[in-house]
């Protein structure tokens, strides 16, 4: 699997707090039985005026097409634990978000998708923003060795849960080979529960 | 670190081993599936040839999608069908319980799971699914998952996990009438924050949760993840174990003392240790409702929408936005703001003991002329015992719709939808912005009771006016 250390491009910032999952993708777009459309429909209300033309959201700002991280704010993803909310933004061609802080669900959703959420200070997503509006398209890089996103000559600090940094550093972000190769220790587990045995259960 | 709670017993005993990550893998002792976020998991583990090793400690049913109105298959919605097909194709193939519209037991999930005796203390409980919180009322381990998980704990029957903190939220005192568990977790978020419980899992205790029934403590811990907490849970006891007791799929007689001995082992003993503890006392409290687009945004029925000096510096953005959206006033009062619909149902107040609270009060009473009202049981079974007791006359002599079970208005992504900025007074849990169906709708949480009096006349009113 892959290994994932360093996440270079340009940036756009999603403003406000607290943007849920149903923001990022509205329930009724979950209706299909694949993920591959998904990007398509990323922020679709914030995106699209009733009539269908655009409204003035950063992701129709031209200036901000090429955009490959997502700079966002406080408890971003919130809400339901749909992957559907991680897989748009990556299918939309984010690669790794930058954000205050992130509901925990959608923290491990992004995991398994190989796309790091990190978080920094209010003030660094301040700044952050402040950069972007007068340079659009400058470059970040975001190295998960040395934990911080540099822009210019500028590091800011970033931080990852432990685990997550593990894994994306060892590549290990997909834990299905990891947990199946563990499956008699996972039955052994399973023996010592009264409830997987002794109870009565739909089998019985 | 906490020491000696549920959380830690529970934990330890499912810990298959700790990972190099250091996380820990985790055996799920219970897996929960429904039809919006397994059809990719299902296409995963077909493409990568593998099985289902503990089939029988999986269980589906269908909620998200399902018409409430005609039930005919096809359904009218084509993509509606072909997830149902789906789901119905993954559960044969697999040989997996299926709830389906045909089994009398279809219903939401997390409705479901309780009352077929399903769900049981000191079990670990995934479902992809945030509101899996629900689940902790009978002091399991039960928590919301993504697609790729779901397909990790189908393959391999546990997922890599990080162990989480642990904070009790003691509510002590009695509950003024009116009042109710709605009211208590609303307060809760208000309190803490909807981003309080991160990293956190809340265990709930104190007088007030001693002396609810399984019903309110399940609307408590569904909105646990409304306040950031992945996982609430609350301490087995009696009541606890009386629910579960002659249920299909509970522990018979000839189990029931080694049930027992196992659900009283992995209650939080007398020494247990919390990361965080918090008090709050109920006598003070009043009816909530909420103003905003956050579960926390919400007053007590006879306050005002909250001016920006009176808001945290912090939220003062999401006030703004949140007044802008709603096309609220700061300083105006919740009571008298007008609704179009009303909404009882969703995972957090649709079962019998809600249905009778919101028909103790429109009994004998018609709702509004201007208000639609939809009246959506949890399951069948929920269904078929409130129109034993008669309550779906009581719903529909009072001008309200009584449909057939599923999430339904709750996230709209079946025909039940607000249309343009519709208000709807609702019982769900989620008031963020087009959660139920209209990019612009409207939504004010509140309890059964609160909802039912609003469909009586037609604007936010207090229901302690009405019992
Ligand atoms: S009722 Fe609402 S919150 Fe509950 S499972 Fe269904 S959609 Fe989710």
């Amino acid at each position: 699997m892959t290994i994932v250390k360093q996440i270079s491009g340009s940036m756009v910032s999603i403003p406000g707090n607290d943007i849920d999952t149903d923001r990022i993708i509205p329930a009724r777009y979950l209706k299909e039985i694949t993920f591959e459309r998904m990007g398509d429909y990323l922020f679709a209300d914030a995106r699209y005026n009733p009539d269908g033309t655009l409204t003035d959201h950063p992701l129709n700002d031209p200036r901000y097409v090429s955009a490959s991280i997502m700079v966002v704010g406080r408890n971003f993803g919130c809400g339901s634990s749909r992957e559907h909310a991680p897989q748009s933004i990556k299918r939309y061609g984010i690669r790794a978000l930058i954000g205050e802080s992130f509901a925990e669900i959608f923290a491990g959703n992004c995991m398994s998708l190989g796309m790091p959420a990190v978080s920094v200070t209010p003030d660094v997503r301040q700044e952050l923003e402040g950069l972007l509006s007068d340079h659009p398209t400058i470059e970040a890089m975001i190295d998960l060795d040395d934990m911080v996103v540099r822009v210019g000559t500028r590091d800011y600090p970033i931080t990852l849960p432990a685990a997550r940094r593990h894994a994306f550093l060892n590549g290990t972000w997909n834990f299905s080979a990891l947990l199946s190769a563990n499956s008699d220790l996972v039955k052994a587990t399973a023996a010592r529960l009264p409830y997987m045995n002794a109870f009565r259960g739909p089998n019985a | 670190m906490s020491k000696n709670t549920l959380y830690d017993k529970v934990w330890d005993a499912h810990r298959v081993v700790t990972l190099p990550s250091g996380q820990d893998q985790i055996l799920i002792g219970l897996h929960l599936i429904h039809e919006v976020t397994t059809p990719q998991a299902f296409s995963a583990l077909k493409e990568a040839g593998k099985s289902v090793p503990f089939t029988h400690r999986t269980f589906a049913t269908m909620d998200h999608i399902i018409p409430t109105q005609s039930i005919e298959r096809p359904y009218f919605d084509s993509q509606a069908e072909a997830m149902a097909s789906a789901l119905e194709a993954n559960v044969a193939q697999y040989g997996i319980h299926y709830f389906g519209p045909d089994s009398g037991h279809q219903g939401i999930v997390h409705v479901v799971g309780p009352e077929m005796g399903i769900t049981q203390p000191g079990m670990t409980i995934a479902c992809g699914d945030s509101h899996t919180s629900t689940h902790g009322a009978f002091g399991s381990l039960a928590f919301g998952i993504g697609t790729t998980e779901v397909q990790h704990v189908l393959e391999t029957q546990s997922l890599a996990l990080s162990r989480l903190k642990v904070r009790r939220i003691n509510f002590n005192g009695v509950l003024p009438q009116g009042v109710y568990a709605k009211d208590i977790i609303l307060k809760i978020i208000q309190v803490l924050g909807v981003k309080g419980g991160i990293g956190y899992a809340y265990e709930f205790g104190g007088e007030v949760f001693d002396r609810m029934s399984m019903e309110e403590r399940m609307t408590v811990c569904n909105m646990s993840i409304e306040g950031g907490a992945r996982i609430g849970y609350v301490n087995p006891d009696q009541t606890t174990y009386d629910y579960i007791k002659g249920r299909q799929y509970a522990p018979g007689d000839a189990e029931w003392a080694t049930a027992l001995a196992y659900w009283e082992s992995i209650k939080s003993s007398a020494d247990a240790e919390y990361d965080d503890v918090v008090d709050f006392d109920a006598s003070g409290m009043t009816p909530m409702v909420t103003w905003g687009i956050t579960p926390g945004q919400s007053i007590g029925v006879d306050g005002t929408i909250p001016r920006e000096s009176e808001v945290p510096d912090a939220e003062v953005q999401t006030a703004r936005d949140a007044v802008k959206y709603m096309k609220l006033t700061p300083g105006q009062p919740i009571e008298g703001v007008g609704v179009d619909v009303v909404f009882i149902g969703s995972c957090t107040n649709s079962r019998i003991s809600d249905l009778r609270e919101a028909a103790a009060i429109l009994n004998g009473k018609k709702v509004h002329p201007k208000v639609k009202v939809l009246v959506v049981p949890g399951s069948q079974q929920v269904k078929d015992q409130a129109e034993a007791e008669g309550l779906n006359t009581v719903f529909s002599e009072a001008g309200a719709e009584w449909r057939n079970p599923g999430c339904s208005m709750c996230l709209a992504m079946n025909p039940d939808q607000l249309v343009g900025d519709q208000i709807c007074a609702s019982t769900s849990n989620r008031n963020f912005m087009g959660r139920q169906g209209s990019p612009t709708g409207r939504t004010l949480l509140m309890s059964p009771a609160m909802a039912a009096a609003a469909a009586i006349t037609g604007y936010v009113t207090d229901v302690r006016k009405w019992i």
